[in-house]
């Protein structure tokens, strides 16, 4: 239905590729996307992968602060109400109001792209993280109290078991984002990644090559998205008998 | 040694000022005994417990073990709570020998070890030990965590609710197995437990504190039971002692239930 219309659409609009035109350009990008001809002629793989190792470093340096913030924050009623209200405040800021910051503080835009990435993972990492570490049930926070858990085999029995199913939420949330946002990035930091070759699609007039770089996009997303979900299943907590 | 609650009072705050749940509660528990708090809910039976465990301080008054007042949850008592409370990822076998290691740091690897067969012997799940918590029974995850409390070898052990949540068969079986427990594998020398149970409180006790709402004081009662160990299960109910101190207590029970009523 959706070609019928968009094949309708594209017969009225010139300037609208056509679905058969799309599908060629998308089998010409895949047949061969690791090819390497200059920084203005890369395969779409090769683009795809700097978007994703941009991603993977941002997303990477996200958790390790996020993670450990964030079970703070759950587990101490005090580092909660210290940084509470900064996540708030910043959280809903376009992660893309950072860009400016970080190329003058690094001097590079490919650098800075990972810091924008790494503003867009941070939040969901920290509130998911600490909303499952407040959850620990009374029971087992008892049981800790009561055989005096050390700090270390709380952290180790309790809190992060617990907290395992939400943190792997909140990372999934985040690498979602942050799939999203590259693309802006890569608009603003030029040179390479997906966000710079849809953008340059766009300069040399090729529609068709943007729309087959939205499918592969959409396509790469969905890939990650359903990794977490299975890593999800995996760490969920086991339900006890009544 | 005993355990001693001196002019205990506990209450939380209610829209009409204070509501002491506990009001001047004084009871001393001697080395060897079995004592059950009984009580319909809201007595505070449960909160005198968690007093005892070092989890609640209270308004007033003083909870000691051996004149030294308990502050915080300590290495001489030990809990069984009515939930299991399980570490939910960990295995039965860990179950046991993270919570010893946690009271006992002290204790060589060996002690740990030793303890945690023994007590998951002596429930009979030795054999399950590394299976987690949700591929076992209700009745299994509860002899985990008594196990786990025998394991801490404390002088105290408080039993909260401890068989409330299992069926007719597993319950009984397993109190016969937390006496024998007591008496021949530990030197556990004070078990304090809260239930609703009469049946229960009577086979297992050997002095039984009524508790009531108020008006009435906190402690209604204290009924000796007098029935000389070891008693048998089978036969335990249909003695002429235990089913008189059956009738009395569900007749006590059942007044105060009724007084209340009307009072409110």
């Amino acid at each position: 239905m959706i070609g019928v219309a968009w094949a309708i659409a594209a017969s009225r609009q010139p300037d609208l590729p056509t679905p058969a035109k799309t599908l060629h350009e998308l089998t010409t990008l895949l047949s061969s996307p690791f090819h390497d001809s200059g920084p203005n002629d890369k395969g779409i793989g090769l683009q795809m992968l700097a978007s994703l190792q941009r991603v993977g470093f941002g997303f990477g340096l996200a958790a390790l602060l996020g993670v450990p913030l964030g079970l703070a924050m759950g587990a101490s009623a005090r580092v909660w109400k210290a940084a509470n209200p900064i996540v708030n405040l910043l959280r809903p800021v376009s992660p893309l109001a950072w860009f400016p910051i970080w190329l003058v503080l690094l001097k590079d835009a490919p650098k800075a792209a990972i810091w924008v990435i790494f503003v867009t993972a941070l939040w969901p990492i920290i509130l998911n993280t600490a909303a499952g570490a407040a959850s620990v049930p009374r029971d087992q926070r008892n049981v800790a109290r009561v055989f005096k858990f050390s700090r270390r085999s709380y952290l180790r029995n309790v809190l992060l078991p617990h907290t395992l199913p939400s943190i792997v939420t909140g990372l999934r949330l985040s690498i979602g984002t942050a799939w999203m946002v590259i693309v802006a990035v890569e608009m603003l930091s030029g040179g390479s990644g997906i966000g710079f070759f849809v953008w340059d699609s766009y300069n040399a007039s090729n529609l068709a090559r943007v729309i087959a770089a939205i499918v592969l996009i959409g396509a790469t997303g969905v890939v990650m998205d359903i990794g977490f979900l299975r890593l999800g299943r995996k760490v969920a907590t086991p339900e006890v008998a009544g | 040694m005993s355990l001693d609650f001196t002019g205990v009072w506990k209450g939380f705050a209610a829209k009409t000022g204070p509501h002491y749940v506990l009001r001047d509660v004084n009871l001393s528990i001697e080395p060897g005994q079995f004592v059950s708090f009984i009580g319909h809910s809201g007595c505070g039976k449960s909160t005198l417990l968690n007093m005892a465990a070092g989890l609640l301080a209270p308004d007033a008054g003083t909870i000691s073990l051996d004149g030294t007042p308990v502050t915080s949850p300590g290495p001489d008592r030990a809990v069984v709570f009515q939930n299991y409370s399980l570490l939910p990822r960990t295995d039965l076998l860990d179950n046991v020998r993270i919570a010893v290691r946690a009271v006992h740091p002290e204790w060589s690897k060996a002690h740990v070890d030793g303890g945690a067969e023994r007590y998951l012997t002596a429930v009979g799940l030795w054999e399950h030990k590394h299976k987690k918590p949700h591929q076992v029974s209700g009745g299994m995850m509860q002899r985990c965590a008594v196990a786990r409390a025998f394991a801490v070898e404390p002088r105290v052990l408080l039993l909260d609710e401890p068989f409330g949540a299992l069926d007719a068969l597993t319950r009984s079986k397993l109190q016969a197995q937390l006496i024998d427990l007591w008496k021949s594998e530990s030197d556990t020398e004070i078990v304090v437990m809260v239930t609703h149970g009469i049946d229960e409180a009577t086979f297992l006790s050997d002095r039984i504190v009524v508790m009531a709402n108020p008006p009435s004081p906190s402690i209604i009662e204290t009924i000796e039971v007098g029935v000389v160990r070891p008693r048998d299960l089978a036969t335990f109910h249909d003695g002429e002692r235990a089913h008189a101190v059956e009738e009395h207590l569900m007749n006590i029970l059942r007044s105060h239930t009724v007084s209340e009523e009307s009072a409110a």
